[in-house]
């Protein structure tokens, strides 16, 4: 138990951050993120506009995976509906970006909805196994439907704000990182509310939650909806972010890469979401540099990418055999030392 | 009406869904008897691939030798990843087991990629070239002698599981591993050769779908097909996977004649699709009950 | 005394699997604000009995009249939010959540933030969570006993506190009806006690109906203002506590077939034989019993 954090209302104990400490904290990072880019050079104000990307897929396929237990094996598929449709808009519609990011999002939305529809018959694995089907009929869709560009895929202009252009890292930023920001907060929000316990109550135990009242397919659906939402709207940052959307954009082994980071980071959390997400997106640099490294003459690039899938594969075997509630967890670990210190236990 | 390119290709179809079969078994064996779904079995039919191209062009051995000894590595691997990734995760929720699957799956293709790249190569002809005809129907040889040794092989183990005790002792493993050990049943040894067996039907399936088709890293993609006739089949059905495997053989052969070969994969997952709304544990699954 | 409707009642209900019967033709009433304990001997269908009205599974005939309205074809979930709550056999709470969030579900159905509201939380959602908060400390933390585990994970309570907590679950749902399977199963002397005052508190405090299934006899007689006797699918038996405990239809259903006295004489002679030989190796005879039929509480 924490030291001097008895709470005095039950508001105070409800809070998200809920004690002085935290709130502190959460301040701190509030700062440290809007300072970054001004101290950040190309490269890291790139990887940063990354990882938030990624926070803002990881944190859906969380609600939909890690809180309501719905394995899912298409979170590419609907980034990539919601690239494609920002893609698609922008060179048929133009207008204003964020319409164009919130039609993302609603796209993606309904192509979630559709593929949860079987989820009240077909349960566990079969699940999973519809969802591998959804991202490879995407994936038909995105190379022989008309206005998709076909193989080739489309090019996507940069977001243009008051007459300026979104095509730096820099400026990007300021896009990416508070949308994602208010995603996180959004999923936060929800497990503290009737709709987000009754995505838990799904996970744990669905015919229980049927006997309070809950309607599963509702619910099911609202939660293939909802984080596929996320999906779409990642998708389209995606799309202003890279300015190139092509059928192999948003292969299968992207939807794994998701699902890796949530099982790193820990189901079920939202922590979980944002340190497995990043750390599964540096995992990919660090071991460039550290290739780079070897003392191995010649070009070790080559390397990189046939290491890269074998860490990634180890990561998902090492984090499911010895540490299955993943970094979360460890995290919550550190803390509960540092704040029993000096005590033990 | 071309009757005759018809028949053709169904012929090629059935061929084709014999190998599915074979690699349908291999999958059933490891849920009949560990209850694990194996998305790492494109993966393994690529390792075996990959071991009979390096000991057949790599190191020159004579064929039959390097089959063997591919046959042979890839039963002991199938029995070292048992031991040391499914084994610890006993008694945990199959999702997670599933996932740990799709990690091996991924180490597998990322030390193929290592090893060899991602190019794709020919494995060295073995198999006689002589045209097979069935009347006026051209059958390719390679198809026609796979489909044989995997008839073979799935024929054999129907006969086994049917009149071996040890049969049972293999669903009640996978059912209950407490009363299995009860019984007097070595549930570790049921479920290390589980897999080992499995591994080397899955390496002779590789093999014969390398041969087929070159190997490369991305061969696993096989594995999705086989994940559709298992489910179709019933998960733990041996029958069921000769059958789905026939099916889902023929289905993708007039699929990729009639409507083109990007057509092949869409129409096997709609077919996955349109069984699972109507019978949500595959054909001949066993349907699972929960106790109020 | 004017006439009082049944809050729930069940009517030639017939519930078949295959070619098993699990009920057959089952009917009672459950008055307002009675405690109704539905008894029997293992497999005679009260646990199908409460699936069925609960609404897991469809009858092949009869009905179910909950408030005078046929809910025989309504959905579980809709049930709920008539006012029909439950606890089941097995622990049925949500492992993965604390006892709070449990509690806190059980409103669920009463609740009205949306999605948006949700994601914002700010306002309308945080004014609704903090008046189901105080609402739950308020009357039920307080009156269940559990505060000092409001924001333990369930799964580290022990198995008494859990059944507890599933009662407190129910009780959030605002129930008119509360239907208890087995709720002291497992639990010793003094946790029995606790649950038996909880289930008295609830009936007459906040005027909740119970409906329950149990084996502990004494319990059973304690609590209950009517009991229903349930065996091989149907009702054999229904009545005051002390008309159904000297039924001797009831004493068969739980002894077995064959006539009770019959079985005692067996086991006095049977007994004298034996002292009978053992008095040749200088052993007391025991004493033999009583002759009529057992009281049930003697017998179960």
């Amino acid at each position: 138990m924490r030291i001097a954090t008895a709470k005095e209302s039950y508001l105070q104990d409800e809070a998200l951050f809920d004690s002085r400490t935290q709130r502190v904290w959460a301040a701190l990072l509030g700062l440290a993120l809007i300072a970054y880019p001004f101290m950040a050079n190309d490269y890291w104000l790139y990887l940063a506009c990354l990882v938030a990307i990624n926070v803002a897929s990881a944190t859906g396929l969380n609600i939909l995976t890690g809180y309501t237990g719905l394995v899912s094996l298409g979170q590419a598929a609907f980034m990539g509906l919601g690239a494609y449709t920002v893609a698609v808009m922008e060179h048929h519609v133009g207008g204003f970006f964020l319409l164009n990011l919130l039609a993302a999002g609603v796209v993606a939305m309904a192509g979630g909805i559709v593929v949860g529809i079987p989820s009240l018959r077909v349960k566990g694995l079969y699940l999973a196994i519809v969802t591998i089907a959804a991202s490879f009929l995407a994936h038909f869709l995105f190379v022989n439907s008309g206005f998709t560009g076909g193989t080739g895929g489309m090019t996507v202009p940069p977001a243009q704000v008051a007459g300026v252009a979104l095509d730096t890292s820099f400026r990007i930023y300021w896009l990416i990182v508070p949308v994602t920001v208010l995603m996180v907060l959004g999923a936060a929000n929800l497990f503290r509310t009737r709709i987000g316990r009754a995505f838990i109550a799904i996970r744990d135990r669905d015919i229980s939650a049927e006997v309070l009242g809950i309607p599963l397919l509702r619910y099911k659906l609202l939660s293939f909806g909802l984080s596929s939402f996320y999906a779409g709207v990642a998708g389209g940052l995606w799309a202003y972010f890279f300015r190139v959307v092509t059928p192999e954009s948003f292969p299968l082994i992207m939807s794994i890469f998701f699902l890796a980071a949530i099982i790193v980071g820990g189901m079920g959390t939202i922590l979980g979401g944002i340190l497995g997400a990043i750390f599964m997106t540096m995992v990919p640099e660090v071991l460039r540099i550290l290739v780079g490294l070897l003392p191995v003459s010649g070009d070790t690039l080559q390397f990189v990418s046939p290491v890269r899938t074998i860490v990634f594969g180890l990561l998902i075997v090492g984090f499911l055999i010895f540490e299955p509630h993943g970094l979360a967890e460890v995290w919550r670990r550190i803390r509960r030392f540092f704040h029993l210190w000096p005590f033990r236990n | 009406m071309d009757w005759l390119f018809l028949f053709e290709v169904v012929l090629a179809g059935i061929g084709a869904g014999g190998l599915y079969a074979l690699a349908g078994l291999a999958f059933v064996i490891i849920y009949k008897a560990t209850q694990v779904v194996n998305l790492a079995i494109g993966e393994m039919l690529m390792l075996g691939a990959y071991a009979f191209f390096a000991f057949a062009a790599g190191m020159q051995w004579p064929i039959p030798v390097a089959i063997m000894a591919a046959i042979a590595v890839c039963a002991v691997l199938g029995g070292v990843v048992e031991r040391l990734a499914i084994r610890p995760m006993l008694g945990e929720s199959p999702i997670s087991v599933f996932m740990v699957t799709v990690g091996l799956g991924s180490i597998m293709v990322g030390l193929v990629e290592l090893i060899w790249s991602a190019d794709q190569r020919r494995l060295p002809e073995f198999i006689p070239n002589e045209p097979i005809f069935l009347g006026e129907a051209f059958i390719s040889p390679k198809i026609f002698y796979s489909f044989l040794v995997a008839v073979v092989l799935v024929a054999i183990s129907l006969a086994v599981f049917r009149w071996w005790r040890g049969g049972v002792a293999l669903r009640a493993t996978a059912s209950d591993q407490g009363a299995a050990y009860a019984m007097g049943i070595n549930v570790p040894r049921v479920f290390s050769l589980a897999w080992i067996v499995a591994a080397a039907l899955s390496a002779v399936a590789g093999i014969a779908v390398g041969a087929i088709g070159g190997v490369s890293s991305s061969m696993g993609i096989f594995g999705l097909s086989v994940l559709v006739v298992v489910i179709v089949g019933g998960l733990d059905s041996v029958l069921g996977a000769l059958l789905a495997g026939l099916l889902i053989g023929v289905l993708e052969a007039l699929a990729g004649a009639y409507l083109g070969g990007e057509f092949k994969l869409l129409i096997t997952f709609l077919v996955l699709v349109a069984v699972l709304m109507v019978r949500p544990y595959g054909l001949f699954g066993t349907r699972e009950i929960e106790r109020l | 005394m004017a006439t009082v409707d049944p809050v729930l009642r069940v009517d030639g209900l017939t519930l078949a699997f295959g070619g098993v019967k699990a009920l057959n033709g089952v009917g009672f009433e459950v008055m307002p604000g009675s405690i109704t304990t539905v008894i029997g001997p293992n497999g005679a269908g009260k646990t199908s009995l409460f699936n069925t009205i609960s609404g897991f599974y469809r009858p092949v005939a009869g009905r179910v009249e909950f408030e005078g309205q046929d809910i025989t074809r309504l959905p579980a979930p809709q049930r709920a939010r008539l006012g029909l709550a439950r606890s089941f056999q097995n622990i049925a709470l949500f492992r993965g959540m604390s006892v709070l969030d449990n509690i806190k579900l059980g409103r669920h159905c009463q609740l009205k933030t949306n999605i948006f509201q949700s994601l914002f939380y700010l306002g309308a959602a945080r004014r609704e969570e903090m008046e189901l908060r105080a609402d739950i400390e308020a009357r039920i933390i307080d009156f269940l006993e559990i505060d000092h585990i409001r924001h333990a994970p369930v799964a580290s309570l022990s198995y008494g506190l859990q059944k507890r907590v599933e009662m407190a679950r129910a009780l959030a749902m605002q129930p008119r009806v509360l239907m208890l399977d087995e709720p002291v199963a497992g639990m010793n002397r003094e946790e029995t006690e606790d649950m038996a005052r909880f289930i008295l508190d609830v009936n007459a405090e906040w005027g909740v109906t119970v409906l329950m299934v149990e084996h502990d006899m004494g319990l059973v007689m304690d609590l209950s203002d009517h009991v229903v006797v349930l065996n091989f699918g149907q009702v054999i038996a229904q009545g005051k506590p002390q008309e159904v405990q000297s039924n001797p239809e009831v004493v068969r259903a739980y002894l077995g077939s064959g006539d009770v006295s019959e079985l005692r004489e067996r086991l006095r002679t049977g007994r004298a034989r034996a002292s009978g030989a053992a008095a040749d190796n200088g052993l007391q005879p025991g004493a033999s019993a009583g002759g009529g039929t057992p009281p049930l509480s003697e017998v179960a």
